[in-house]
């Protein structure tokens, strides 16, 4: 039985964390940095202990300062909500060997999700269909391998995922240098020289399945659509995705239940598909071991709290339901609010919030740590706030976004919410279903 | 105990029938701002302690030294607030090194601001003279990161 969680992150996701807690009557204790002393968080959590200085690399990514703050507070599970260690097997085997329960998938799991190349393999084997590609070592292998597949394609690292660690190659001319620098960058992020390279298509949705497993049985809980983005980090998500044939939506799902129980997954886990909307065809990605931070979309649409579940997976229950209990109701929609300058090609903008209105009603839901008062620090992520809004349908989610956007105001920083007002006001966005290759020339004919 | 999303839907709903558009309520806890906005609602929390989050906040504010320079040179200033990088990436060759001939737009220096490399340049032809900050190196908004000696014009 879990009755003290130590939460190992910070902003939003720890508040989140935290809210499901205080429902359960868990007792939170909040692992800070020096940045983070007099957040939001920070006041709400029963206890606090400071874990290191602001810069994450001597705190939140710091797994001996994790676990020493576990063994203090005496807690009985660590709660690593997303980013910094989420997916970290070797926190999970520090937990493990402290007799502490680390809230996410086994060591082994996250080994394999984690390498991105194994993974791939893993999927292959369970049926689902990849991209062509393949891993290469060399920039003469990668040479090679690049006059196969045909040009446009993405280096990618094996350590990396989530977006980050990928490069694109238009022309094999540029093939060489590109490979030699992807191979020395992925080294220096990851600490894992290894790439891979796929064929970059072009034309493509990001839908990805959401599953809860508790090692023997696995549920998928709809999909989501994560497909505006902006170099490659997602700005706005929609459960359940919009215009996507029943065939296909269903075919998604099954393939990321194969994937899941190939595993034998225990825990929240995402499985991401690139869908190719002009042969209808998809095409596995990455698998996330982890809540994401869309998750509040699904839960709008099935009713769950994912991060109550996995707690109790997490404790060694069985799964409360089957995937027949599982209903969608309606349409969610959320809105990443980022401390990005949207008028100044998304410059970062940390500082002092003097204001902070956020929307408030039926259907609407805002996860944030921000209020007026707070700095928003210069050492993390820039997300603010999410705004998720739920209706009817996608047209009645679509209103109440309007509603709800216009009436968020952020002082003191500067924010994207202007961008966000822009994409509501899109017939292709109300259209629904655009590729990821969508916003960039979007956001540039307005600025033209 | 903070005041969470839920308390806030109760008392909307609560006031969905009011004849009034705005609450406000203050405790020692927190203080909470709703306002009728159009068909919606806005809403503005704070809990505790504001006055000593402003002050931390005005202590932090960037200070723009002067700085003593030699004629005909010039300082390179911070763009924005975050972790200076000298180099590129760890163990790589630092952008410039004193005496280094720079153009108005070569990359200087990397300051890492929310995750995001954000590139440095010089901002006038010339030759760097002075490196001011230690390579990962917390700099504030507007701090002299390097002094320029101008080209001849």
């Amino acid at each position: 039985m879990i009755r003290r969680i130590l939460i190992a992150n910070r902003g939003e996701i720890a508040l989140r964390v935290m809210k499901t807690c205080m429902r359960l009557g868990i007792e939170t204790v909040l692992a800070a940095s020096e940045a983070d002393l007099d957040s939001v968080p920070a006041r709400v959590a029963d206890r606090v202990i400071c874990i290191g200085p602001p810069q994450p690399g001597r705190s939140y990514l710091n797994v001996g300062a994790v676990i020493a703050a576990a063994e203090a507070a005496r807690v009985d599970a660590i709660h690593p909500g997303y980013g910094f260690l989420s997916e970290n097997a070797a926190l999970g085997h520090a937990a493990r060997n402290a007799g502490i329960v680390f809230i996410g998938a086994s060591e082994e799991q996250l080994k394999s999700a984690g390498d991105k190349w194994r993974a791939r393999e893993i999927a292959e084997q369970a049926g689902l269909p990849v991209v062509p590609g393949g891993q290469v070592e060399s920039p003469e292998d990668a040479l090679e391998l690049i006059r196969g597949i045909g040009c446009p394609v993405l280096v990618k690292a094996v350590g990396g995922g989530g977006g980050r660690g990928m490069k694109p190659i238009e022309d094999v001319s540029q093939a060489e240098a590109m490979i030699a620098l992807a191979i020395s960058e992925a080294d220096a992020a990851f600490g894992d020289p290894r790439i891979y390279i796929e064929r970059f298509v072009a034309r493509g949705r990001h839908v990805e399945v959401q599953l809860l497993g508790d090692g023997e049985n696995i549920v998928h809980l709809g999909e989501r659509d994560c497909s505006i983005q902006r170099r490659y980090q997602k700005l706005v998500e929609e459960a359940t995705a919009p215009r996507l044939e029943a065939k296909l939506r269903s075919a998604l799902h099954d393939a990321a239940l194969a994937f899941g129980k190939a595993l034998a997954y225990r825990g929240l886990g995402t499985v991401e598909f690139l869908v190719d909307t002009e042969r209808h065809e998809f095409y596995f990605l990455e698998m996330n071991a982890r809540i994401q931070v869309e998750h509040p979309v699904t839960e709008m649409i099935t009713g769950l709290d994912l991060v109550a579940e996995q707690i109790a997976v997490a404790e060694g229950r069985k799964l409360g339901f089957a995937q027949n209990d599982v209903g969608f109701d309606g349409h969610a929609i959320e809105f990443r609010i980022n401390a990005e300058d949207c008028a100044r090609n998304f410059r970062p903008s940390p500082g002092a919030v003097t204001r902070a209105d956020f929307p408030a009603g039926d259907g609407i839901r805002v996860d944030t740590h921000i209020e007026a008062g707070v700095t928003v620090p210069p050492f993390y992520d820039s997300l603010l706030a999410k705004i998720i809004v739920h209706g009817a349908t996608r047209d009645e989610a679509i209103a109440r976004a309007k509603a709800a956007l216009a009436i968020c105001r952020i002082d003191g920083i500067e924010t994207n919410l202007e961008m966000h007002r822009a994409i509501l006001e899109e017939p292709d966005f109300h259209k629904g279903g655009v590729t990821t290759g969508w916003f960039a020339p979007f956001w540039e004919r307005r600025h033209d | 105990m903070n005041l969470t999303h839920e308390d806030v839907q109760e008392i909307l709903k609560l006031l969905q029938s009011a004849p009034f558009d705005e609450l406000n309520i203050e405790t020692d806890r927190f203080k909470l701002s709703l306002r009728r906005s159009g068909a919606g609602w806005t809403q503005a929390k704070e809990t505790t302690r504001p006055a000593q989050a402003a002050q931390a906040v005005a202590a932090a504010k960037p200070e723009h030294a002067a700085v003593a320079l030699e004629p005909g040179t010039v300082a390179i200033h911070a763009p924005l607030v975050g972790t200076f990088y000298r180099a590129p990436q760890p163990g790589a060759e630092p952008f410039v090194t004193p005496g280094s001939h720079v153009e108005a737009d070569s990359v200087i220096a990397i300051i890492e601001t929310m995750k995001l490399m954000n590139t440095v340049r010089a901002g006038a032809r010339g030759t760097i003279a002075d490196i001011r900050v230690e390579n990962a190196e917390f700099v504030e908004h507007g701090r002299v990161l390097m002094t320029l000696r101008l080209a001849a014009p």
